[in-house]
């Protein structure tokens, strides 16, 4: 950039910081304000005196989300969701994408396979028939109900064939000419070369399981079976019911946190996953956008 | 022929379990579609009387459902439209910084509430816009009534609009702000030596070369254009606003699951499939035939 230092381009350069700092703080004053209301007392927060910092600061709000409570219970089948999830998630893209990278002259049938999966990215039943097959599977209820439909991630599954079709095809042939089998070229070959494009389509994955909460609602008839988001959701009902049946004194209670840094509390634990992901997140989930695509 | 399957068998090998879980997942629900001409019995299942298009013509003389597709049109549409506008401006006045650090900052940001699932960013929209939230407070400063964003049927579809803008622009900010990067500075400096002003610049070099992307975004998107964004209305909407704000797959899941009339929710969800799979098999081919780009 050649530097130009005239009067119109230094108001230019005043109204556009001006612009990006508004815009930006519009987007991350909001978690601010939930963390203050999450920190302050419940009188506080009612009169309306609550902006950007606690006021009469205390943990209240906290203790009650960690202390019993469905809080835990929730996140501790959300954390097994993400980690099976996940886990399922890869293991099933690189068993599709590998064999799908190839050629139809070296996959017969190759093309059949692929309409295969894609068909379903163009058309799907829709909510109410996948519904009653989970019914009618007898997963309601059990955590694979929040796996196994959506198994195989089929948008991710193409990036990482894309990936995997510009490797060049030299590496594997020597492996052949090694003597490796089919599964050792894939576990100790093309493996290490697939990280890049893992950690990509794993990262998708893991937000994707972390955030689903409508599941959740659906399939378990229980909410004692509930992930953390699906039991976050409840929360946006009715805070109150939850420190009703808390069963410590309700107007006791009613003094030192309510309905509103109760709830701030909860989201803002929730969100502190994500947060914690989120440099990984901004660097790779640019990379996907790119290594999603095939020019020309 | 026989043997060229079996020297390729551990391809075919890998991919049964996939296969056979998008198969269970994805085509047996397509296959149940068939419900939305039958009165769906849960003892007979997919085998339910036929009762051809009696269901659709139910639906469509609901004056509840008319109102649906006209919501969803409404704010999927201008979603559409702020969610590429706002995105491309950030994106240009961002580039116009020099300090990479600043630059960096400010779309750490904006990028953040992306991440987010709408449980939360609907936990923390219900705080900041009750009444007594910090949007109304602050706007009591200038002796406006408290305005109730989320209960007024006028206003609820522009909060729905301008919230899913808000949350959803950094991410298409990090897409342009690529674009942008990958112009070469030498065009600049040949407009500079030509006596171009950075206006005349941002106009005949910036936007044309911009302009693949803003195509490539804004058709992939037509594929959206039914999906008025479940998640996000589902977490904020409440009966009150139900005339404005009331959307195809809301009143999907309130027929369909809640009121268990199966057969009603499967034929909607299938006239919006149809609609959606046109627009999105249209939007990959426009996609390709205009910017290049292809999935697959």
């Amino acid at each position: 950039m050649i530097h130009d230092k005239s009067i119109e381009r230094r108001l230019f350069h005043f109204f556009n910081y001006t612009i990006l700092m508004l815009t930006s703080l519009l987007c991350i004053l909001p978690f601010i304000n939930l963390l203050a209301v999450s920190f302050s007392s419940s009188a506080a927060v009612s009169a309306g005196n609550v902006a950007f910092w606690p006021v009469n600061f205390t943990t209240k709000a906290y203790e009650f989300a960690l202390d019993g409570g469905e809080f835990f219970p929730s996140l501790w089948i959300a954390v097994k969701r993400v980690v099976l999830g996940t886990a399922v998630n890869l293991i099933l893209m690189v068993l599709t994408a590998y064999p799908l990278s190839k050629s139809k002259q070296k996959l017969s049938g190759r093309n059949v396979y692929m309409g295969f999966f894609i068909f379903t990215m163009l058309f799907n039943g829709g909510l109410i028939p996948t519904y009653l097959v989970v019914v009618k599977t007898g997963l309601i209820d059990s955590i694979w109900s929040l796996i196994l439909p959506g198994a195989l991630p089929v948008f991710s599954m193409v990036i990482l064939m894309n990936f995997i079709k510009g490797l060049p095809e030299e590496i594997e042939e020597s492996a052949v000419i090694d003597g490796a089998s089919p599964l050792q070229i894939l576990v100790r070959v093309l493996l290490p070369l697939l990280k890049p494009a893992l950690a990509t389509v794993g990262l998708f994955s893991i937000v994707g399981h972390w955030n689903s909460w409508f599941d959740g609602i659906i399939y378990m008839n229980d909410p004692a079976n509930y992930p953390l988001q699906s039991y976050l959701q409840t929360l946006l009902l009715s805070f109150e019911q939850i420190m009703l049946k808390s069963g410590t004194d309700y107007t006791q209670l009613l003094s030192m946190m309510n309905a509103r840094t109760g709830r701030a509390a909860q989201m803002f634990l929730g969100a502190i996953p994500i947060l914690l992901v989120y440099p990984f997140l901004q660097k790779y989930f640019t990379k996907g956008l790119v290594l999603g695509s095939v020019k020309g | 022929m026989l043997n060229k399957l079996r020297q390729q068998s551990h391809y075919h090998l890998m991919l049964i379990p996939s296969i056979v879980l998008v198969f269970i997942f994805s085509y047996i629900p397509l296959y149940g579609l068939v419900i939305a001409f039958q009165k769906y019995n849960p003892g007979l299942g997919f085998n339910s009387p036929w009762v051809g298009w009696d269901n659709f013509a139910h639906v469509f003389n609901q004056p509840n459902f008319v109102r649906t597709i006209w919501n969803t049109l409404y704010m999927s549409v201008f979603k559409i439209i702020g969610g590429i506008f706002v995105p491309v401006l950030f994106a240009l006045l961002l580039n116009e910084i020099a300090h990479r650090a600043v630059k960096r900052t400010f779309q750490t940001l904006v990028y953040i509430p992306n991440f987010l699932s709408w449980v939360i960013m609907a936990g923390i929209l219900l705080d900041i816009l009750s009444s007594d939230g910090i949007v109304n407070t602050f706007l009591g400063i200038f002796g406006i009534q408290p305005i109730s964003f989320l209960g007024s049927p006028s206003l609820f579809p522009w909060t729905m609009i301008v919230s899913d803008i808000w949350k959803g622009f950094g991410f298409g900010t990090v897409v342009y702000l690529a674009a942008l990067t990958s112009i070469d500075p030498g065009l600049y400096e040949a407009a500079m030596i030509d006596g171009a002003k950075r206006w005349k610049q941002t106009i005949y070099i910036t936007l044309p070369l911009l302009m693949p992307t803003i195509v490539l975004m804004t058709v992939l998107s037509l594929g959206n254009v039914l999906n008025a964004g479940f998640d996000q209305i589902y977490n904020l909407y409440s009966p009150v606003v139900y005339q404005s704000g009331d959307i195809i797959d809301t009143y999907v899941y309130r027929l369909g699951i809640q009121q268990a009339q199966y057969s009603i929710g499967a034929a909607v969800g299938l006239f919006k499939s149809v609609i959606s799979c046109i627009m999105v098999a249209l939007s990959y081919i426009l996609a390709y035939r205009v910017a290049g780009y292809r999935i697959f």
